[in-house]
């Protein structure tokens, strides 16, 4: 009886360490299993997509190389294609997309979170979820029936009027192009820059703000030099956010940029992006590589869109790393 | 005003002229600020119930009572940071310097009413910018680097962190950080210093370190301390207010109030009855 009684005891903490078995049992093992399934899937995804552009890809590769990006010519009929005229598109378009955007979503978001009555600023915040759920294609819509008329009767004349002195404001007003794809996408990305800065702005700790006044600064001074820098981080990860969707969106920059594979320094002139050549000449692309070189521009802009993201995350990183170790 | 604060006050310290701290009579002292008939809402909720006391100069005034008293509510009317704060209104009168607060700037009322807070709060910034940020936003007459460290030394930080002054501020303890926001408020000057319970996050040491400085920074300024801690009170301060759900219980000299506590729920709550 003794021995049995001692031995009981020291089999406690073998079993209390909790073998693989045991845990499995308990739920924690098959818990971190599947998550880590679940999490595993995102690499495997994007690890397969780069996988498919590469090998889905590899004529027309070979047959232009590196001229592929610096070649300006999309001639399906003789089999030349050249990336730079789509390349050149939706930088331009994004880039004027975030020009409008960012003032814009950034003081919207300062004003709901900061100024706003608190029923407003939950009001408007409704709507403006409401907008970002809003299909790409009734965006679209909305450009050509509403912008393209506009900017070919008013905007593009007064424009060539005004600032017809510069590069950018030149040739003749057809109303789509670099400029009304560029509106449209400014449009569709301010939703998400005012919701995320205004909730990353809300979050700012109250005595962040309080320490700012008490010392006399006003509101606005508050708001200005303490709020917003305190919330840098998130505001730039709003912006990124836009930036993404900006380079990706195809069905309403292909209703508005007027498709054509031209390099114009003029932002009144008709363009192409790589998503919307992509969508418009996939279903009819006859020759193997007419197929091939859409899925390398697919590549391209893949890579487009991984280069500038790991570049606003290296800028985050160095700001915030200057401005002290803001890590809102 | 003065002859509706002076009732108010006599019935709070009808037994100084006859206590120990005879010296500290109300009469002899010069108030720094006057509150008076206070009363404060939030929303159609009263908080503070007509109270009346007055903050004398280069003296540490300490407000202390059980969580949910109005003791902070009644130091964040002093510098009006009530106002950030949506549906509160007061009634009432408080002066400072003899002109009402409430017909001020409130940006030069904060300038001259400072405040540090129940947690460290330094922004984030070097140490310099954070003591700075006064002098910049309120536009500083004398160089601004002469007065950060003036401010430094006045908060008995600048021994620690004169070498580093551009390291982010939020690198040093927890209890270096309040001094930094000490620093940070007496960098721009002002009369009145207002302290929520600024060591309610900090370890004994720091604490220490914190009430030492508070005792030697009565030369420079006016103290108002909120603390939950009577010991702190005790200690620290030559007046000490009792606030009992939004009313003011008692107003004495600090060692009265613990000694010979005047009203039988002072002395319940001092000798830790309830709270």
């Amino acid at each position: 009886m003794a021995i049995t009684t001692t031995i009981v005891p020291t089999a406690g903490p073998v079993a209390g360490s909790r073998s693989f078995l045991s845990r499995l049992r308990e739920g924690d093992e098959i818990a971190r299993m599947i998550t880590f399934l679940f999490a595993a899937s995102v690499v495997l995804v994007t690890v397969l997509l780069v996988f498919e552009l590469w090998q889905g890809s590899v004529l027309a590769r070979h047959k232009f190389g590196f001229n592929f990006f610096h070649t300006s010519v999309w001639d399906p009929i003789f089999e030349q294609f050249g990336a730079l005229p789509f390349i050149y598109g939706t930088l331009v378009t994004a880039a004027v997309a975030l020009l409008i955007a960012v003032p814009l979503g950034i003081g919207a978001a300062i004003f709901l979170a900061e100024l706003a009555p608190a029923r407003v600023s939950d009001t408007l915040e409704f709507f403006i979820d409401l907008l970002a759920a809003v299909p790409s294609v009734i965006y679209g819509v909305l450009g050509v029936f509403i912008i393209v008329p506009l900017m070919r009767q008013y905007v593009h004349p007064a424009l060539k009027h005004s600032l017809g002195f510069l590069p950018l404001f030149q040739g003749p007003a057809y109303g789509v192009g670099f400029l009304t794809a560029g509106i449209v996408l400014a449009i569709m990305v301010i939703p998400y820059i005012i919701s995320v800065s205004r909730e990353v702005l809300l979050s700012v700790p109250r005595d962040q703000r309080e320490a700012a006044l008490s010392l006399g600064a006003t509101r606005w001074e508050s708001t200005w030099k303490v709020v917003v820098p305190f919330a840098r981080a998130g505001i730039f990860g709003s912006i990124f956010l836009a930036l993404a969707r900006a380079l990706g969106e195809t069905m309403a920059v292909t209703m508005v940029i007027g498709n054509t594979p031209t390099i114009s320094a003029s932002l009144l002139s008709p363009g192409y992006s790589i998503a919307a050549v992509i969508a418009n000449e996939f279903t009819e692309a006859t020759g193997e590589l007419h197929t091939q070189s859409l899925i390398e521009l697919g590549l391209v802009l893949f890579i487009l869109t991984f280069l500038l993201n790991g570049f606003a995350r290296l800028l985050i990183v160095a700001t915030s790393k200057r401005g002290s170790g803001a890590r809102a | 005003m003065q002859a509706s604060v002076r009732p108010a006050l006599t019935v709070n310290l009808p037994p100084i002229a006859t206590s120990a701290s005879a010296r500290e009579t109300p009469e002899a002292l010069a108030m720094r600020m006057t509150i008076s008939k206070l009363d404060f809402f939030y929303g159609p909720k009263q908080t503070l119930f007509d109270v009346s006391m007055g903050i004398a100069v280069n003296k540490v005034t300490s407000l202390i009572g059980p969580s949910g008293c109005g003791k902070s509510t009644l130091l964040r009317t002093l510098n009006r940071m009530y106002e950030t704060i949506r549906g509160a209104r007061l009634r009432g009168e408080i002066l400072l310097d003899g002109h009402s607060i409430l017909a001020q700037d409130v940006t030069a009322l904060r300038r001259r009413v400072g405040m540090v807070f129940q947690r460290p709060n330094p922004f984030p910034k070097s140490i310099f910018d954070n003591v700075a940020y006064g002098l910049k936003v309120n536009g500083s007459k004398v160089p601004i680097s002469d007065a950060v460290e003036k401010s430094l030394r006045h908060s008995a930080l600048w021994d620690e962190v004169k070498d580093h002054l551009h390291k982010s501020a939020y690198e040093l303890s927890g209890g270096q950080q309040q001094r930094l926001c000490i620093a940070r408020a007496l960098a721009v000057e002002p009369e009145v210093l207002l302290l929520d319970e600024p060591c309610s996050a900090l370890d004994p040491i720091s604490t220490a370190k914190i009430e030492e400085l508070l005792v030697q920074l009565k030369d420079i300024c006016t103290i108002t301390i909120v603390t939950h801690n009577m010991q702190q009170a005790a200690r620290v301060s030559d007046f000490t207010a009792f606030l009992l759900t939004g009313q003011l219980i008692e107003f004495s000299p600090t060692p009265q109030l613990f000694t010979t506590p005047g009203d039988p729920r002072t002395e319940a709550y001092i000798t830790g009855r309830f709270g």
